[in-house]
């Protein structure tokens, strides 16, 4: 594995800047390097969040990027900004539950999952960021289930531990989900 | 240790803290405002003391009445905060006590905006403050680094009675990377002999910069001039990367340096002979260094996220030998690896002689990419 | 004959140094300066007492003072002895400013050094001019008055009015000790120095921020004789600037000095 960048982009309060860290902390964990960088200022008050994390087993020159290799969208606008910009061969997981276009690009992965939807359905309406992350490692798998499992139940703050099960059922659906569209 | 997570801004707090630091004096500002946050929580904590100030000259002057009992001090801020601050910092310099500054840099002039730059180059580097003082400036360009520059940076303002500018752009500040914190040192309990702490059993200490008689302040510009000249004699660092066989050289710091090398591996997949000098310490700057370069490499390209501000430093030690090449992207904007692996390759293959400002041609083609991204 | 007997009735505090003081003839920075190291004396303060000089014609006050002093950039005093004082809380802690100084430049150091309850003393020398500068008007000066920057006289339209100090930092919930004392006769100067002491006092109670405001007089830069300084001082500025206690915490009250 050279290097990952991978962009988790959506409004502020979907959580996005959580599931980089989630990810981030998890490449720690299974001593890959890895950088976390976010958008910040105002915009993180409500307007778009992203992040953007790369992971690599060797030390990391940039820590953002201009064509990511997995874009996890969490809104149309996401969508807009990142389809163009994903590398060839690359990856697309997009919440369907907030827009309602195709995926034009054919050279890349991609998958459009309806995550408010299935996270209204269990219940947990704000883990559609923890559903995309569980679509993700279903389909490159980097990073595995167990993987981010271990990392999340090992550096969730004390005052979050309660949502431990839910953030795990979102990412089980989110992988299936994948399993299933993706055959 | 283990290497752990960390938040750039909160990581310097806590390196600063493990260091020894017993009195932190800052105001809010983005993109360095986690620092003063991360300092309210713990240095009540361990009984040291945080003040919030009114303003960013109230900071650096508690700082600089600090600095005067001879304890581990400092303030962190960003740019427009760091203009506040100037009056201060020249105090300090001319009193020639210690003290740190951490500067998490953002894209101006004025009000500007709260991305990432480099643009405080010049002010932080020749100075900034009045009169004839030299600071020390470090530029880490990773966590890890900064956490370790941040240890250095006491080191070496007690060595050298100087100001020491820790400067980083707001990436770095806003930035998780694994890292490692060093354990918590001693604080000492005897003062330094200038400090003053009260005159018992002995003569005042007054610790002033005011020197009314222009002799006796030439004698004082003169003994900061021959410290300086040490300074620059020890404590000169910098990283390079592939740069053995290189036939050209990139010159960058910080962010830039980062985003440059990622560009290098791709550019040496190609074939590309070209390395990476990064200027640790960019006051002193890497001078002997970057002679010898120079006379192996046929090319030199300067790599900024300002408006060419380190190439004025570049072209002072090259001398006209090897042409110069400049790269920036200003206003708050950092330059990703494609956009550096582009100009790379441009370099490589422009065989034209490269006459004057190297600014010109930049901004020629800078001009056209940011029409064409409008587009 | 008789025996004599010496007796010392008067000497030079150990507080303050052998040395000419560069102030002018009739200026009351020299009895202000006396009745601090006195004050300083009598509490056996000197040996842990850092003082920050401002800027004003008393910037070289540490040639004066016989203790450990830093001097301040222009107006930031308070926030020089905050630095001192919060990383030193077991020192004496003082400035020592003028009213360009204080009032002026450095209003927000002072205020804010007031708010946070600084457990530092300030001593405030209004002349309602600036001096060391050379008798430009300054916040205090008082309307109508001549100085070379108000070459008519302060016109309240255009320059605004007088800044009462004392009165402003009394309303600070962070203030312990505020008051206002002139330096014109030798009644007053008693109440002066029994002030000094009151804010001295604060701080080793760590009662808060402590002020002690000191009509003072300008011989030079008001262009008269130091006699009738001192009668314009009495005359002309304690209607504007009215003597008195403005606040005094109640742990004070009790002490007698």
């Amino acid at each position: 594995m050279k290097e990952t960048s991978i962009i988790i982009s959506g409004f502020g309060g979907q959580g996005t800047l959580f599931a980089g860290q989630v990810l981030a902390y998890t490449a720690l964990d299974n001593d890959l390097e890895v950088t976390w960088i976010p958008s910040y200022g105002p915009e993180m008050r409500g307007g778009t969040a992203h992040c953007t994390v790369i992971l690599s087993e060797e030390r990391i020159g940039s820590p953002i990027v201009g064509n990511p290799d997995i874009v996890l969208a969490l809104n149309l606008p996401s969508v807009d900004k990142y389809e163009s910009l994903i590398t060839s061969g690359g990856m697309l997981i997009a919440n369907s539950s907030l827009f309602n276009r195709e995926i034009e690009r054919e050279d890349i992965t991609s998958l459009l999952i309806p995550a408010n939807k299935i996270a209204e359905e269990i219940g947990m309406a704000r883990l559609a960021n923890m559903i995309m992350v569980g679509a993700m490692v279903k389909l490159n798998p980097i990073l595995t289930m167990e993987m981010v499992k271990a990392g999340l139940e090992e550096h969730i703050p004390k005052r979050h531990r309660k949502t431990l099960p839910g953030n795990f059922e979102a990412m089980e659906k989110g992988f299936a989900f994948a399993e299933e569209a993706m055959g | 240790m283990t290497k752990e997570l960390l938040k750039g801004n909160e990581a310097f707090a806590e390196a600063a803290i493990r260091a020894g630091v017993e009195g932190f004096f800052g105001y809010p500002i983005t993109p360095s405002t986690e620092f003063l946050e991360h300092m309210a929580r713990r240095m009540p904590q361990l009984g040291r003391a945080f003040v919030q100030a009114e303003s960013e000259v109230a900071a650096i002057n508690m700082v600089y009445g600090a600095a005067c009992t001879g304890k581990r001090v400092m303030t962190a801020s960003s740019s427009p905060g760091l203009s506040l601050m100037m009056e201060g910092i020249s105090y300090i310099a001319g009193t020639e006590v210690p003290a740190v500054i951490v500067n998490v840099m953002r894209g101006g002039p004025g009000l500007g905006n709260i991305a990432p730059s480099q643009g405080d180059y010049y002010q932080m580097v020749k100075g900034g403050g009045h009169g004839d003082y030299f600071p020390i400036v470090l530029a880490p360009a990773s966590v890890q680094e900064a956490i370790d520059s941040i240890a250095m940076a006491f080191d070496l303002a007690e060595k050298y009675l100087s100001i020491v500018h820790v400067i980083v752009d707001g990436n770095m500040g806003q930035m998780m990377e694994p890292a490692e914190l060093p354990p918590m040192r001693e604080i000492p309990t005897e003062s330094p002999p200038w400090a003053v702490t009260g005159a018992k059993d002995r003569d005042p200490n007054i610790l002033t910069s005011i020197y009314i008689d222009p002799v006796e302040e030439e004698v004082t510009d003169l003994r900061l001039l021959k410290r300086w000249k040490e300074v620059e004699k020890n404590e000169v660092r910098y990283e390079e990367y592939a740069l053995e066989d290189a036939e050209m050289a990139i010159v960058a710091f910080g962010t830039s340096a980062r985003v440059a090398s990622s560009s290098i591996r791709d550019a040496r997949e190609e074939g590309i002979k070209v390395g990476l000098l990064r200027p640790i310490t960019l006051a002193p700057y890497p001078e002997k260094r970057l002679d010898e370069i120079s006379e192996q490499v046929e090319r030199i390209l300067v790599i900024e996220m300002n408006s060419g501000m380190m190439l004025d430093d570049v072209r002072r030690v090259v001398q006209g030998r090897v042409p110069i090449e400049f790269y920036g992207r200003m206003g708050g904007i950092t330059p990703l690896p494609d956009e550096i692996l582009d100009e790379i390759r441009r370099v490589d293959t422009n065989k034209t002689e490269v006459k004057g400002d190297p600014r010109e041609a930049w901004m020629a083609r800078l001009e056209k990419n940011i029409m064409g991204e409008d587009k | 004959m008789t025996d004599t007997k010496t007796q010392v009735v008067y000497e030079r505090p150990e507080s303050l140094t052998d040395t000419h003081t560069h102030y002018c003839p009739g200026c009351t920075h020299g009895i202000a300066h006396r009745l601090v190291a006195e004050v300083l004396d009598e509490m056996n303060l000197r040996e842990s007492t850092i003082g920050v000089a401002p800027v004003g014609c008393s910037v070289f006050a540490y040639n004066y003072f016989n203790m450990d002093f830093v001097e301040a950039a222009h107006g930031r005093a308070p926030a020089m002895a905050t630095g001192i004082k919060r990383v030193s809380p077991e020192n004496t802690v003082f400035t020592y400013q003028g009213d360009g100084d204080l009032a002026s430049i450095g209003m927000a150091e002072i205020m804010h050094a007031a708010a946070r309850g600084e457990n530092i003393t300030v001593i405030f020398i209004n002349n309602a001019i600036y001096g060391m500068t050379g008798g430009q008007m300054a916040p205090t000066t008082l309307p109508g008055m001549k100085t070379t920057s108000s070459p008519y006289g302060r016109d309240v339209e255009l320059a605004g009015f007088p800044i009462k100090m004392a009165e402003i930092l009394s309303v600070m919930e962070g203030s312990g000790y505020i008051v206002r004392r002139s330096l014109h006769d030798a009644k007053n100067i008693r109440k002066a120095k029994k002030a000094i002491r009151l804010g001295f006092e604060t701080q080793e109670r760590g009662l808060g921020f402590s002020m002690v405001e000191l009509l003072s007089s300008c011989p030079t830069n008001w262009g008269i004789t130091p006699q009738e300084a001192l009668g314009f001082v009495a005359d002309k500025m304690v209607p504007v600037y009215p003597l008195g206690d403005y606040k005094v915490n109640a742990e004070l009250e009790t002490i007698k000095v």
